[in-house]
């Protein structure tokens, strides 16, 4: 127990990554597998803030009242900052993507349109 | 003059990042093609230069500190013999192929979002030059997504000739970021170690502080870095579409616009490629992952599982663009062979192959884009008898493909010629009658084309077809013609792959 209560958040990591990876591998419904990628991504955007903390660390800003403050490290946050942008884009273009699907297709399927790619052979 | 030179590392990639994004604002009225073909034309003659000044420095690498700060606290663009001919590879390509585009993107795209094609076709190159010239691996991550994100677009823009193009670059979409998320897993893991996300940075730290100590009896962070390597090793694959990681590229390659489909074939994955030879010889260094984890017998059964398979698979289409897109990953088969066998010929024959099968296959792609321009199809059958008809088109088609059975008097069989040597020198017996096989597979899917261009007969009623616009053939004939003088004088290319060779197993970063 002790290994699951001092690492939560490494857990919290592991669970989130691996709830949205069996979802983009599992779902059939596009819009689920996108959302599911998103919550692959969040799993790695925690994981990232993990690495950043230092233990008794508060935020990075000078504080000359302190002698010797411990500050978290923040750089990895200011990475995941471009990651969630990123995160943000590719589900933007995803939507987009399903939006022209249903549009053609008249599903979202992945099944239903294997079946119709299947039968038209085009 | 002086300040162009002085900031041409940062240039190559700004340029046509800052152009895309004018292009999407004015690029109106047919203008966005100027602006897409003066940026690509800028980009090569600045990566020539820039090619020419690493082969000139004694010191072999160039390093430009953006904004001036000292790596490893700022991003470093670093130019080595490798990424500069790299650089090279993808502004020809991009070049040549934009020049290309505008007849060929105008038939496929509504006229009113040409300016947006060519916005992200400025983009996409924008991240592959990016790619290719970093040396910050966070940075490599974003410039991945900026090249992938646009590349996704591209591929669905596809959508007016076949609907396929949607499904084809949703699941490109899916695959893709996964690979890309677990390349960014990968950098966290290294980053936990090291503290570090400079790629020179990071290699001096494990190679001085971590790798020592774990011949000792307290190793440090030993589960962390192989956690990390695997991680960018299996997304690196997904992205370079290393069998069995494929699945996303036949499709996405058939059905995404014919000029999108060359710039793809021959740019995309071999900056990917690039990547993968990086991670290894300069991120965590040949000693770990060839000796220690033996990644290099994974890659190389991938490697020759790719070139069996995809020269298979390509002889099993009748859809010629599929059967170009099949026969790209055997071709990716035979990269990974060369840099998997870790001496510096197969180094070598890596880095011309990434050269050669660029122009190749980009070369056949463009053919391929003009019969389906001019027929509207791309299917075997409607190219009975075009020999006659498109005789320029179909005779750098069929150049190229004898480059890929690797004919002599082709580039393609400089590269092979490398390969096999460097197999044999290494001992690699069983891997040396692999390519040979995948050589023979490829003179039985390349005949079945050719035979059906020449000897088979055109319909009675069939619409009349005739030669392509000179703008688009001009293209065809010079990657064509690359392809063969390539593969009759190699000793630009030679020097320049072996001057990147040498330097990779130099150690040095």
């Amino acid at each position: 127990m002790q290994v699951v209560f001092d690492y939560y958040n490494y857990w919290i990591c592991i669970i989130l990554m691996m709830v949205g990876f069996y979802g983009v591998i599992a779902k059939t419904n596009l819009v689920k597998k996108a959302l599911s990628l998103s919550v692959f991504q969040t799993g790695i955007l925690v994981f990232y803030i993990s690495i950043g903390k230092v233990e008794g660390g508060t935020a990075p800003v000078l504080d000359k009242t302190v002698d010797n403050p411990a500050y978290s490290n923040p750089l990895p946050h200011a990475l995941m900052l471009t990651a969630i942008v990123v995160g943000v884009a590719t589900l933007a273009v995803a939507m987009a993507i399903i939006i022209n699907i249903r549009e053609r297709y008249g599903t979202i399927d992945e099944q239903d349109l294997e079946q119709l790619e299947h039968e038209t052979q085009d | 003059m002086e300040l162009i030179q002085r900031n041409l590392p940062a240039l190559v990639v700004v340029t046509p990042l800052i152009m895309g994004l004018i292009t999407s604002i004015i690029g109106r009225r047919g203008l966005g093609w100027y602006l897409a073909m003066g940026t690509t034309a800028a980009v090569l003659a600045m990566s020539i230069q820039l090619l020419a000044n690493v082969l000139d420095s004694g010191t072999q690498t160039v390093t430009y500190l953006m904004g001036n700060w000292p790596t490893p606290f700022g991003i470093g663009y670093v130019v080595d013999p490798l990424n500069a001919s790299v650089l090279v590879i993808v502004s020809i390509i991009s070049a040549v192929v934009t020049l290309y585009a505008r007849k060929s993107v105008a038939s496929e795209i509504a006229h009113n979002r040409l300016h947006f094609f060519y916005a992200l076709w400025l983009f996409c190159i924008t991240g592959l030059l990016g790619i290719t010239i970093t040396g910050d691996a966070f940075n490599l991550y974003v410039l991945l997504e900026i090249s992938s994100l646009s590349t996704y677009t591209l591929v669905a823009l596809g959508r007016n000739r076949n609907r396929r193009a949607l499904t084809a670059a949703i699941n490109y979409l899916v695959l893709g970021s996964i690979g890309a998320c677990f390349y960014l897993l990968g950098i966290a893991y290294l980053y936990m170690v090291t503290g570090s996300l400079n790629i020179a940075d990071i290699h001096d730290i494990l190679a001085n502080k971590v790798f020592p100590t774990w011949s000792t009896g307290a190793p440090m962070y030993r589960t962390t870095v192989i956690a990390g390597f695997a991680f960018m090793a299996v997304g690196l694959s997904l992205k370079l579409a290393l069998f069995p990681l494929h699945g996303w590229l036949p499709n996405a390659y058939t059905y995404s616009p014919s000029a999108v489909s060359a710039l793809l074939a021959s740019t995309a994955t071999k900056v990917g490629a690039y990547v993968f030879i990086r991670v290894i010889f300069t991120l965590v260094g040949v000693n770990f992952a060839y000796t220690l984890l033996h990644t290099d017998t994974v890659l190389m059964l991938s490697a020759g599982a790719a070139i069996l398979f995809g020269s298979w698979m390509a002889f099993r289409q009748t859809n010629v663009k599929k059967l170009l897109a099949y026969s790209s990953i055997g071709q990716i088969g035979y990269i990974t062979l060369g840099f998997a066998l870790g001496n510096a010929g197969g180094l070598t024959a890596s880095v011309i192959h990434l050269f050669n099968h660029a122009l190749t296959k980009g070369g056949m792609f463009l053919a391929l884009g003009i019969v389906a321009y001019r027929t509207g199809h791309t299917r075997l059958q409607d190219l009975r008898g075009l020999g006659r008809k498109l005789p320029f088109t179909m005779a750098a088609f069929t150049a190229g493909g004898l480059g890929l059975i690797g004919v002599p008097l082709t580039a393609g069989f400089i590269s092979k010629w490398y390969l096999v040597s460097s197999c044999i020198e290494a001992g690699r017996y069983e891997m040396a009658a692999i390519v040979l096989v995948g050589s023979m597979i490829a003179l039985l899917y390349t005949w079945k084309v050719v035979e059906t261009i020449y000897f088979g007969k055109r319909d009675e009623n069939a619409p009349v077809v005739k030669e392509a616009p000179i703008t688009m053939l001009v293209p065809v004939l010079l990657l064509a013609g690359g392809s063969i003088y390539f593969g009759i004088d190699a000793s630009l290319t030679s020097r320049v792959a072996t001057a990147a060779a040498h330097f990779l197993l130099g150690g040095a970063p």
